[in-house]
């Protein structure tokens, strides 16, 4: 097992230990923070992945919007709301037996699913060419992005837009109230 | 190299983690984190498999959009939260049910 492998189940352990914990804790603001570290070791798989730019895109998006969306939407509310939010009440139910015989029962069904195929001598994977340590991936991004994908890359920026207004519209104060 | 089949566990996991959050959590921001979970877990497949298609890269640009549409979700889902409590005084999804029969 080399350095790479060690590196590498490290994240993967780390990812897969903090959002179990995220799931777990009951504390809101607590559960925000785990989720950030979730995100920043799935970067650092994406980097296995030899996708350094989706990592870096992951760091700046999630890390820096969503993350700082979402604390802000505590933090800057009024104190009130914050502590109605946090307010969870602990104990045991019949729903959560539910809910992890669902997840368990999946997991096993995606499990035998994985290990059943042999993916590694699939025959596109077999005939593709894939990237190497030292190829510039970014470049290649670029020119996909405005060749071959240049219509989902126009759609989503209308959709940016729209979830712009859209969010600015549902955010803002009625004037009678 | 590390296994493809490995990339796939970890995101079946982290699948099944966010489908419990979505499913038991009694409050709507917790559910949010569980569905980012399960988008994440999709996106982590995609970059898996995209290692192995360099000249379209289809992997990797799905990814892309894939994130750019999750984090617009998050916004419209945090403004529509935060509507929601104004007007219900709870974001318990359990306790929202005046659409039932």
């Amino acid at each position: 097992m080399g350095p790479e492998q060690i590196v590498f189940y490290f994240f993967a352990a780390l990812t897969l230990i903090s959002a179990f914990l995220v799931v777990y804790i009951q504390n809101l603001v607590r559960s925000i923070f785990l989720f950030f570290i979730t995100i920043f070791s799935l970067a650092a798989m994406f980097v296995f992945a030899l996708a350094d730019f989706i990592a870096v895109t992951q760091v700046v998006i999630y890390v820096g919007g969503v993350l700082v969306l979402m604390l802000f939407a505590f933090m800057l509310s009024n104190r009130e709301l914050l502590s109605g939010l946090q307010q969870v009440r602990g104990g045991f139910k019949l729903g959560h037996l539910v809910g992890l015989l669902i997840c368990t029962g999946l997991f096993f069904l995606l499990y035998s699913a994985i290990s059943s195929v042999d993916i590694v001598n699939l025959p596109w994977i077999k005939e593709s060419q894939p990237i190497r340590q030292n190829d510039n991936t970014i470049h290649q991004i670029g020119i996909n992005t405005m060749t071959l994908y240049l219509l989902p890359f126009e759609v989503v920026s209308v959709f940016l837009m729209m979830a712009l207004i859209g969010a600015a519209h549902l955010a803002r104060k009625e004037k009678n109230s | 190299m590390i296994p493809l089949s490995h990339f796939m566990l970890i995101s079946a996991v982290l699948f099944c983690i966010g489908l419990y959050a979505v499913l038991t959590k009694r409050n709507a921001i917790q559910v949010l984190i569980g569905i980012e979970f399960m988008i994440n877990a999709a996106i982590l497949n995609f970059v898996a498999f995209g290692q192995f298609d360099k000249i379209k890269g289809g992997g990797q640009m799905f990814a892309l959009f894939a994130i750019v549409l999750a984090a617009a979700g998050v916004a419209v889902a945090l403004a529509i939260i935060l509507n929601v409590y104004k007007h219900f005084r709870t974001i318990d999804p359990a306790k929202i049910d005046t659409l039932k029969d």
